[in-house]
């Protein structure tokens, strides 16, 4: 059961504690793996030309990701998508066959999720496996 | 071989993404239409200039662009410096200032200015943005604001539509849904708005080669020169801007020498073919690219399919009332504005956000963006000398020498404090000004140091010696340095 786990983050304090609960699934399952999913939105794209130290958090919190994974000898992959967060994370998923998505309840900004809609409510109701919301 | 590569490169570039192309290009193309009215009347020229210089810079830049996937045509950062000009000299005068723009950006691309866009802040490309969007929502202030509750009505319609579609369905762009829903209101309704035809006519025409009728001479070019190198400017930092933006979104890089050539010559063209200059527009690109479009088929497809709509739709989008296309413009420009800029602005440092508000504010009262970048730029470069001539020396006395020890960039900005940090009183026998943590850079440094030595000569008996020079710093004072040439005595400067 759930040897196939998808890590959906975008480097936000609930995507870094997703990670911690992911692990910790992981780590009760041998042969489990991990794969961990940053979809970068082309909506942004001007915010972070504009604002660089954007970028660099979004890659830090990457690395601080990868390395909690590392120091629990989870067996871990990264795969970077640009594109829609929600749906390119749910066509990620349903393509592959995972069998648990782990994802944060909300991401970076609040304002937006209330105009768009949250990924994780999208992730939620679309990924055809089960779904872990950290809240 | 390197033809080989070459074609398979353009063959790539045109032809590897055709579906996603066609699609996005005639998404962007929908988009297109009320944006480049919208500009045209900004400028206070015809809807057809706008429409027509549209569809010719999407063509042109399509083969001479150097981003694929990216989105050219009219647009009001550039319209809103043409406004002057067209008020006071009129229609051939700004068909001249475009291809003057055109011949301009041509010669930046060719001698490769694009590389000095990097001087370009970021905080000056925040302060651009958000410039260009206030300017754009107060154009569309007249448009609506006085004249009855019905105006409001309408735009607050166009709103709703714009932002609440989306959420049901994104196949179609919502403003253009927006214009077409508001223009059969107005029409069955019988509300009594102003419409695009009132401001200008569309005539349902292709673009015809003229040569602008203006007198070929200085009086003529000192008319046109000053506009056409903002519009330069201007263009250049819009579309650099947009590139990156492309390049990081696609995760390719692109040619920003190439794009500026490009722009060249796109300007040259549509100034004989009776449209205004443009450039890059972020919005548009951003459409296309999240709509699939990744090559230069996406730019050619949405210039033709603009030109085709024109050609079948033109009697109706004289019918567009004003206040429709006002409520797109606003989008356009809440779009266009840099919200996270507000809520980073007591984050980032000082100096980045007065550069960013000066650059805006500049802009605001001169309607130039040109200006306002320039003045952003110079502000940045006199910030970031501050910054860096900050200069330590620290004097340490032992018996026999005294050691001065400097830290920082030695240049003319920094200089007085170089040479005040010194007292010329020393009794010991040797004096050693230790350089291993400095730098020195012009001629201003070496004056300075030829001073303070050849003053501690005077002044005091000690022995000078300067230690700790690194190559580039020691090379510049062989050069210029006069303290130890003979007869070498303390100058006035």
């Amino acid at each position: 059961m759930y040897q196939k786990i998808l890590l959906a983050v975008d480097g936000s304090e609930h995507s870094k504690r997703a990670a911690d609960h992911a692990i910790q699934v992981a780590s009760f399952i041998p042969q489990s793996t991990v794969e961990i999913i940053s979809v970068i939105d082309l909506s942004k794209a001007k915010t972070e030309i504009l604002h660089g130290e954007l970028k660099q958090k979004r890659q830090q919190a990457l690395e601080e990701i990868k390395s909690c994974f590392e120091k629990k000898q989870i067996a871990h992959q990264l795969k970077i998508e640009r594109g829609d967060p929600g749906p390119a994370i749910v066509a990620y998923a349903n393509k592959n066959n995972f069998d648990l998505v782990v994802i944060g309840s909300r991401g970076l900004n609040s304002l937006q999720e209330m105009v768009l809609g949250s990924v994780s409510h999208k992730v939620a109701k679309r990924v055809h496996c089960p779904v872990m919301i950290i809240k | 071989m390197f033809l080989v590569i070459m074609l398979n490169k353009l063959k790539m570039e045109w032809f590897g993404n055709v579906k996603g192309d066609i699609l996005s290009g005639i998404v962007v193309a929908l988009a297109l239409i009320p944006e480049a009215i919208a500009f045209s009347i900004i400028a206070g020229v015809d809807p057809m200039v706008g429409l027509h210089a549209s569809f010719c810079i999407a063509v042109v830049m399509a083969f001479v662009g150097g981003r694929p996937a990216m989105i050219s045509a009219a647009t009001g950062a550039m319209a809103l410096l043409m406004v002057t000009l067209v008020k006071e000299h009129g229609m051939e005068y700004l068909w001249a200032t475009t291809i003057l723009t055109g011949v301009i950006q041509l010669l930046f691309g060719i001698f490769k200015i694009a590389r000095f866009m990097k001087f370009i802040p970021r905080s000056v490309m925040v302060g651009f943005v958000n410039a260009l969007a206030i300017l754009i929502f107060m154009a569309q202030v007249p448009h609506f604001v006085g004249i009855s509750t019905m105006t409001y009505v309408f735009v607050a319609l166009t709103l709703v539509i714009i932002y609440v579609l989306p959420r049901f369905t994104k196949a179609v762009p919502s403003p253009l849904v927006a214009i077409v829903v508001m223009t059969i209101v107005a029409i069955l309704g019988g509300f009594n708005l102003r419409t695009v035809g009132d401001l200008g006519e569309i005539t349902k025409s292709l673009p015809i080669f003229s040569i602008p009728n203006v007198p070929w001479n200085m009086e003529t070019l000192s008319i046109i020169f000053p506009t056409a190198l903002g519009l330069s400017i201007v263009g250049l930092t819009e579309s650099l801007l947009t590139a990156s933006i492309v390049d990081d979104m696609t995760d390719t890089s692109s040619n920003k020498n190439q794009e500026s050539r490009g722009q060249g010559i796109a300007n040259m063209v549509v100034g004989f073919f009776g449209g205004m200059a443009g450039c890059a527009m972020i919005g548009q690109t951003v459409i296309n690219v999240k709509s699939g479009g990744r090559g230069r088929l996406s730019t050619f497809v949405a210039g033709i399919f603009l030109m085709f709509l024109i050609l079948v739709l033109g009697d109706w989008v004289v019918k567009i009332p004003m206040v429709a296309l006002a409520g797109v413009m606003i989008m356009v420009s809440i779009g266009t504005f840099d919200w996270s800029s507000l809520r980073t602005l007591t984050k980032v440092p000082l100096t980045d956000t007065v550069v960013m508000l000066v650059t805006v504010i500049t802009v605001v009262a001169t309607h130039d963006l040109s200006k306002g970048v320039i003045a952003g730029v110079i502000l940045s470069a006199v910030f970031f000398a501050a910054k860096i001539s900050k200069l330590d020396v620290s004097a340490k006395e032992s018996e026999h020498r005294t050691v001065y020890k400097v830290k920082g960039q030695l240049f003319f900005a920094s200089v007085e404090d170089f040479v005040n940090s010194f007292t010329f009183t020393e009794k010991q026998d040797q004096i050693l000004i230790d350089f291993s943590e400095a730098h020195i850079w012009d001629d201003s440094a070496v004056a300075a140091i030829d001073k303070i030595v050849l003053k501690l000569k005077e002044q005091t008996s000690a022995e000078v010696k300067l230690t700790g020079l690194n190559d580039v710093s020691e090379e510049l004072l062989q050069r210029l340095a006069t303290y130890n040439k003979p007869n070498a005595r303390a100058s006035a400067h």
